[in-house]
């Protein structure tokens, strides 16, 4: 059975009297135990995807889909109390930024005993704070954290970056999620703290059959830790299939100038040759083409793509192209 | 070929005050030497703390050494004598957005480094900022925009060109490419190529992104602690590397020389 079953998503903004549509129909499932990438440059909506299966999005958003399912139950017919309690139990998030999502007037102890829920601890209440601060303490070691005595005493500001993102991890784990959407969670990070922080990331989907949804910018380094990749564009989907497929064969323009564009390790290349890239830059909001988004920056635009491509299927291997580069593998 | 730009000996200490007079001393940078030629990028990558930035700071002057000397085209390059030394090393730095003044416009961002170090008449400047914007493919009438008009990849086009705009001789690119998208990312690098065999610069490529390192420059430099540990023409640094140090870096991006 699907995790999450998301099909022809859309969030929709009224400026004026203008709708600003910012996702334009995407789909995405999961399936249990899974590590997914989702790539997409900034302004693409990978984010407002994320916050919209949170359910944190403002009221100004109007969310609409055809189907949006949790675990079988369809959260649209839901009020959004019952969602709220349905995701907030089974989906955690993590954030870019772990220094500025903790709370720096507080110890890293006491933000991880408040995360704990209640409902894990038994017994009377004077055994409560003893049993909290030991469930604490299980996270930190859970997350790779073994001198727990001086993280717990220790402020935000006194942690490295990647250990801060590392007790962000702690906490939301600390509802036991099925679910953990990591958005960017390396971005700004050195090169060896990312490589910690993905490796937790897989040995927690491996360890404890948590799925993860990971959201990142950059398609290089995702490709070692994800089974499958979906990628989207200016807030339309572009393809989604397994790392391989979208690493070894892109169907997609878009997927294949993003893997051409990235310079890593291929030796193929001659040095310091130009590297092929789309021209132009990302659209704004205000400003976004009709049909598919990506038609005025595409090497293959013919006129049909002022229609929005439907999504095609081969073999488990989705794009949403007109004129796919599927035969010229 | 004579070297363009000559390092030797550099060094950087920060001294913190402690008790009474007593202060401590903290080196950030143990003594170095290298050389650039004209045409050629050096990278330097490390860890944070490694002293990359201190290096860079050092170059550009922001910051005075310990010890040491540089030297552009055989010519000592003195400490506080900014004329000299601005108009040859330039520097780029990591977030465009935060480096351009917001209330100026373009015409007035670039012409700054015009009016202090040139004796170029108004109209003059104008015609030179005009052929700047082109040369890092903007148009000439972006002149009169400010800077949050402009998306995050033509910020950074205007770093560059308020970089080449004293047709200087070295660049300091400090993570300059790590904020950009992938395909913008590839357009900069594809420009910096361009603007590097027209003008005949040598970068100083900042960057802990191996792949972009690989395919860029043509010596690298590995930085641990302050110290050089690895250094050497990046193709047989990165394909044959001898220190742990440079292993776990290499390792921690998965990156292996792979012909596909």
């Amino acid at each position: 059975m699907n995790l999450l079953d998301i099909r022809n998503l859309s969030l929709v903004m009224m400026s004026g009297n203008k709708r600003i549509v910012a996702i334009d129909r995407v789909s995405l499932t999961m399936k249990e135990g899974e590590l997914r990438g989702l790539v997409g440059e900034s302004g693409s909506g990978k984010s407002l995807l994320a916050q919209a299966i949170m359910g944190v999005l403002d009221d100004k958003w109007i969310l609409d889909a055809d189907r949006f399912h949790w675990r079988g139950t369809d959260l649209m017919r839901l009020s959004v109390a019952e969602r709220k309690k349905i995701i907030s139990k089974d989906v955690a998030m993590i954030f870019q930024e772990p220094m500025a999502c903790l709370d720096p007037t507080t110890k890293i102890g006491d933000q991880l005993e408040e995360a704990v829920d209640d409902k894990q601890l038994s017994g009377y209440f004077w055994q409560k704070k003893k049993q909290r601060k030991l469930a604490a303490i299980n996270l930190l070691h859970k997350v790779g954290i073994k001198q727990h005595t001086q993280c717990i005493r220790s402020y935000p500001h006194q942690l490295t970056e990647a250990l801060c993102q590392r007790v962000m991890i702690a906490m939301a784990l600390a509802r036991r999620p099925i679910l953990l959407i990591a958005d960017e969670p390396t971005a700004a990070m050195e090169s060896t703290n990312q490589g910690q922080i993905f490796r937790l990331l897989a040995s927690l989907n491996q360890l404890k059959n948590m799925s993860v949804l990971l959201i990142s910018h950059d398609l290089e380094n995702m490709t070692h830790w994800t089974n499958r990749i979906t990628v989207m564009y200016s807030g339309q989907f572009v393809e989604a299939g397994t790392t391989e497929q979208i690493f070894s064969t892109p169907y997609h323009p878009y997927t294949k100038a993003l893997v051409d564009s990235t310079p890593h390790a291929n030796l193929n290349l001659p040095h310091k040759s130009r590297l092929s890239t789309l021209p132009g830059s990302i659209p704004i909001l205000q400003h976004l083409p009709i049909g598919c988004r990506l038609g005025p920056r595409c090497p293959r635009a013919q006129k049909a793509c002022v229609n929005a491509p439907k999504t095609k299927n081969h073999h488990g291997h989705l794009v949403s192209c007109h004129f796919s580069l599927k035969d010229s593998y | 070929m004579v070297a363009l730009l000559n390092v030797s000996n550099l060094s950087k200490e920060y001294k913190q005050a402690s008790y009474f007079f007593k202060s401590k001393k903290t080196t950030a940078l143990y003594p170095i030497n290298f050389s650039i030629e004209a045409y050629k990028t050096l990278a330097i990558v490390g860890d944070s703390g490694s002293g990359k930035s201190t290096l860079a700071k050092l170059l550009v002057g922001a910051e005075s050494p310990s010890s040491g000397e540089i030297k552009l085209n055989g010519q000592t390059l003195e400490e506080g004598n900014f004329k000299q030394r601005c108009q040859h090393i330039r520097m780029i730095f990591q977030d465009s957005s935060t480096t351009l003044n917001p209330s100026l416009t373009i015409h007035q961002l670039l012409d700054e480094p015009l009016k202090l170090n040139t004796q170029l008449n108004e109209l003059e400047r104008a015609q030179l900022i005009r052929e700047t914007l082109q040369k890092v493919g903007l148009l000439p009438d972006h002149m009169n925009f400010y800077p949050h008009m402009f998306s995050g990849g033509q910020k950074q086009r205007i770093s560059l060109a308020r970089a080449i705009i004293l047709k200087p001789q070295v660049i300091i690119l400090d993570e300059a490419l790590a904020s950009l998208d992938p395909s913008l990312r590839s357009q900069m690098i594809n420009l910096l190529l361009d603007i590097q065999e027209q003008m005949g610069l040598a970068f100083i490529l900042i960057s802990h992104n191996l792949g972009i390192v690989k395919h860029f420059s043509d010596q690298i430099m590995v930085l641990s602690g302050g110290k050089v540990i690895e250094e050497g023409n990046t193709l047989d640094v990165l394909s044959k590397p001898t220190k742990k140090h440079t292993k776990k870096l290499i390792m921690s991006q998965q990156f292996q020389l792979f012909s596909r």
